[in-house]
């Protein structure tokens, strides 16, 4: 009568309404990019890791260990992409855009000289970037800085070792409803309209906890 | 006077709407009207004044892919090539079964039209992120810059099932813009359409012949170059063993 109890990877829930994004990503994108893309991904990762040791990890440790040092294993597609994808729903917010502020603003402008050649930069890596693929900003943990970076398909910058701090979802799936071939007008309404500077901001604070971004101001008395 | 070769935008062997309701007017609008579009443009722009200007659309390809290490031209051209194919792939009213030697290299090479078709929608399913799924006549060569395959293997002069990322190729799917608008996520069910309702398999046999016809030569070529090499061998060990009895009759006895 009792049935083997199985507790398993979850689809998280974006930290908004579905429609809560519209107009800039309509409700229909997200009941197809979350609700079959995301939950398809969660699905294939927890069918592989049914009889699997790998089971029982963290997302963001089974991300790293499914890389195997650039020889990934099977489950890597997926368990990146649940991380990606929960990392990226997050990136966002309702009524979101306009700008960065306190030490985050000041980190960027220290490594890309201004907010403006920040977001030119960002907006180059997604117009350049070829198939399906994300662009991110990223905190370098050994060069201790701001960088823009892009990847291909499911792979994250945590298999680099490095802080994610905001994620932007190339893969056509992303936009292709709302605005077909158009990825310029994607990734503007992405800076302008959809990215959650609090998210950042918390992401960052989080990550200076484990990169040392100057001198030490080692407080007297 | 710089010779500017300029590709053009091959339109596809039918009107835009023909495909309907399988394949929609807007889905070819956008994919052949504007993706098909930008990779030809992108192209013209990074082969202009360069060493790839006048060269042909396959030869910039084989140039570009650089043995693996692209240049920054091979994914437009391969998009461009991969478009023309696959729109001369699909007719209106195509899809049914293939005849003729076709479909005897298809139940030789795969058991069954049926098998091919689960190996095909198999190699589409499981290609990760952007690419192409493709039914391919593979000659006898390697995969890798079409070397020739020094150990021939039963898999060589016989119809495979391969899939490739991104804008290689070795035929017939394509990224999610071929069919997100008409299917969204349904991949499955664009791939079952492609083959119920849009394969064209008149192009196929007719494609089919040509590799055979060409792989076929290429193999007398090389078989007759064999022969030489092997002629020129005899002919240099001949000497030498002329020259070795030379020797021999100088060496006293």
């Amino acid at each position: 009568k009792a049935s083997k109890v199985l507790s398993f990877y979850g689809l998280t829930t974006p930290p908004y309404d579905i429609d809560a994004l519209e107009p800039h990503m309509s409700q229909r994108t997200l009941e197809v990019h979350w609700g079959k893309y995301h939950r398809d991904y969660v699905d294939g990762l927890n069918k592989q890791l049914e009889n699997s040791p790998l089971y029982g990890h963290t997302m963001e440790e089974l991300v790293k260990i499914t890389y195997n040092n650039g020889n990934p294993l099977p489950e890597f597609n997926n368990a990146a992409q649940v991380w990606n994808h929960d990392f990226f729903w997050e990136s966002m917010q309702p009524d979101g855009g306009k700008m960065p502020w306190g030490g985050l603003l000041q980190q960027i402008e220290k490594d890309f000289g201004s907010f403006d050649k920040f977001k030119e930069e960002f907006v180059e890596a997604a117009l350049t970037l070829f198939g399906s693929g994300w662009v991110w900003l990223v905190l370098k943990k050994k060069e201790k800085r701001l960088t823009v970076i892009k990847t291909s398909n499911a792979v994250s910058p945590l298999v680099w070792g490095d802080i994610p701090i905001l994620a932007l979802d190339m893969w056509e799936h992303a936009y292709y409803q709302d605005y077909k071939d158009d990825r310029v007008k994607y990734v503007n309404t992405f800076m302008n309209h959809l990215v959650s500077w609090h998210a950042a901001t918390v992401r960052m604070a989080r990550a200076e906890s484990f990169v040392n971004l100057g001198e030490p101001k080692i407080p007297v008395a | 006077k710089p010779i500017n070769s300029q590709f053009e935008l091959m339109p596809p062997p039918y009107s835009l709407s023909s495909l309907e309701p399988y394949m929609s007017r807007q889905t070819l609008e956008y994919h052949w009207g504007r993706h098909h579009r930008s990779y030809v443009e992108n192209l013209n722009m990074q082969v202009t004044g360069t060493e790839l200007d006048g060269m042909s659309l396959e030869e910039i390809i084989i140039a570009s892919y650089n043995k693996g290490n692209v240049l920054p031209a091979f994914n437009n051209a391969a998009q461009v090539w991969n478009h023309d194919f696959f729109w001369q792939s699909m007719k209106p009213g195509g899809g049914g079964r293939p005849s003729g030697v076709l479909m005897e290299l298809i139940e030789r090479d795969f058991g069954s039209f049926d098998v091919m078709l689960r190996e095909l929608k198999l190699a589409t399913s499981t290609q990760f992120g952007s690419g192409w799924g493709w039914l391919a006549y593979k000659a006898n060569r390697l995969e890798v810059g079409n070397a020739l395959n020094p150990r021939p293997s039963e898999k060589d002069n016989k119809l495979i099932v391969a899939r490739t990322p991104n804008a290689v190729n070795p035929l017939v799917w394509d990224y999610s813009h071929a069919y997100y608008l008409d299917y969204e996520n349904r991949q499955a069910d664009y791939v079952q359409i492609f083959m119920d309702k849009l394969v064209s398999w008149e192009t196929v046999s007719a494609r089919l012949e040509i590799a055979m016809t060409r792989a076929a030569e290429r193999a007398r070529e090389e078989e007759k170059q064999r022969e030489e090499d092997e002629d020129d061998m005899l002919d240099s060990e001949a000497v030498e063993m002329y020259l070795d009895s030379d020797n021999d009759d100088s060496e006293p006895e």
